[in-house]
């Protein structure tokens, strides 16, 4: 099945390590988002978790700023096939604010302002695989970007880490999130190449 | 139509039947694509291009056109550093190209939708919103507003067409906003799309149109600011952006 195009060579990655595959690198920061930035005052942010029985687990800003926050260092793929090395980001991981929810839920569905969900698989937020991020190289996360706060997964694609995240959502059956629903991969593992249903 | 929600996209060999120039800076690539099964309007493709040794590269293009049979159209703006887009604004009929789809489900129009339509480009952000307007030529009855922000009267896609399809459909009226330099028969002086040009009687926040804005992020951002501004519906408002990939 596999062709050459006749003359294509390519602009080689002079990358510092191997990327997943059929990925690029970039040096911008390209936004991809399916509707309009919103804008969140702080004063009213608030981000909850929703245990499988109900319960919620409730942070206003300025509670989630008095948490331990990490610094982090991590390469990000976006679906649409760029990669970018090294980006620096500052949140509190979501080891520590499982801390206070008992669950033996399986799934997570996250939620955004402004509608946006995507579905997780619970194990893939826990041991230091995810967090709710507020700083980006060094500066408060532009809305832009998904701020006040994203989540960050990022071993998985790119469009995983929810812009703007509001809330997660524990769940005992795994339910698709916005673009799981459109024909994207409900995964979605960047080395496994899992774009779209099916891969 | 396969919705491609379920099954697998396979990558596909396409040949090229039809490459012609858009703009000095665009081209128009007509491709044959066994088993294509179809598309929605404003849905894309990813492209492969493999070289001789393995080495290959993938990028979207948005569907230009409803598809006709197997054929399906894309409109390639050629960035000047790019890898991917140099050679395909290059390619003569008969190369084959891989290439999987269709992909997206959200940055579409169906012509069953009776809702008022805002479209509003800029620069090659016009390919899956002509799309659109190719598909409500052949269906629906859905009313349409383009607004389509350019640097120069030259590098309009698809000049000759919009005008004609003006002419002839009384569901849809073009602005075309020139950010440098305009044509001379218009009084509006060059400049980047502002409020009033937004402000389209039949399409305020009032009549509940759905819009779609494409084209670079800064772009989008910049309208969709001022749309929220003028009293839309986020939630009536979608988006496609892009970045200089390549």
């Amino acid at each position: 099945m596999a062709i050459a195009n006749k003359g294509f060579r390519g602009r080689r990655t002079e990358s510092a390590r191997q990327l997943p595959p059929g990925q690029h690198l970039t040096t911008d920061f390209p936004v991809l988002q399916a509707g309009p930035t919103p804008h969140i005052d702080l004063d009213d942010w608030r981000f909850t978790i929703r245990d499988e029985r109900g319960h919620q687990h409730v942070w206003t800003w300025a509670q989630l700023k008095l948490l331990p926050s990490d610094r982090l260092t991590v390469d990000i793929h976006c679906v649409t096939t760029w990669s970018k090395l090294d980006t620096k980001w500052e949140g509190v991981s979501l080891d520590t604010l499982f801390e206070s929810v008992e669950t033996t839920a399986e799934f997570a569905l996250i939620g955004s302002y402004g509608g946006y969900t995507t579905n997780i698989p619970v194990v893939d937020l826990l041991g230091g695989k995810a967090w709710i991020v507020y700083g980006y190289q060094g500066e408060p996360l532009s809305p832009v970007h998904g701020g006040p706060a994203r989540l960050l997964v990022p071993h998985l694609y790119f469009w995983k880490s929810a812009k703007w995240v509001r809330s997660i959502e524990l769940r005992n059956s795994d339910t698709p999130g916005f673009w799981e629903g459109l024909g994207y991969h409900s995964y979605g593992d960047p080395w496994r190449e899992q774009r779209y249903a099916g891969d | 139509m396969d919705d491609g929600s379920t099954s697998k996209l396979h990558w596909r060999v396409a040949r090229v039947v039809d490459s012609e120039p858009e703009t000095d800076s665009a081209q128009t690539i007509g491709l044959a694509v066994p088993g294509w099964r179809g598309h929605l309007a404003g849905q894309h493709i990813d492209l492969k291009l493999t070289a001789e040794d393995g080495y290959s590269a993938q990028r979207s293009y948005s569907l230009s056109r409803p598809a006709d049979g197997e054929r399906i159209e894309l409109t390639v703006q050629q960035i000047a550093d790019g890898e991917v887009s140099p050679y395909l604004t290059g390619v003569r009929p008969g190369e084959e190209i891989e290439l999987r789809g269709p992909i997206g489900g959200w940055f579409v129009w169906r012509p069953a939708e009776e809702a008022r339509i805002l479209l509003v480009a800029g620069g090659s952000g016009i390919v899956p919103l002509m799309a659109m307007l190719r598909e409500r030529v052949v269906l629906g009855g859905a009313e349409f507003r383009l607004v389509y922000s350019v640097r120069s009267p030259a590098d309009v896609y698809y000049a000759r067409e919009l005008g004609q399809l003006e002419r002839d459909c009384d569901w849809l009226r073009v602005a075309v906003v020139c950010t440098r330099a305009a044509t001379p028969q218009t009084a509006r002086p060059p400049g980047r799309i502002g409020a009033s040009d937004l402000a389209v009687p039949g399409w305020t926040p009032d009549d509940a149109p759905r819009v779609y804005v494409c084209g670079p992020t800064g772009f989008v951002e910049s309208v969709t600011t001022k749309l929220i501004g003028q009293g839309h519906r986020p939630s009536a408002i979608r988006t496609e952006r892009f970045g200089p990939s390549g």
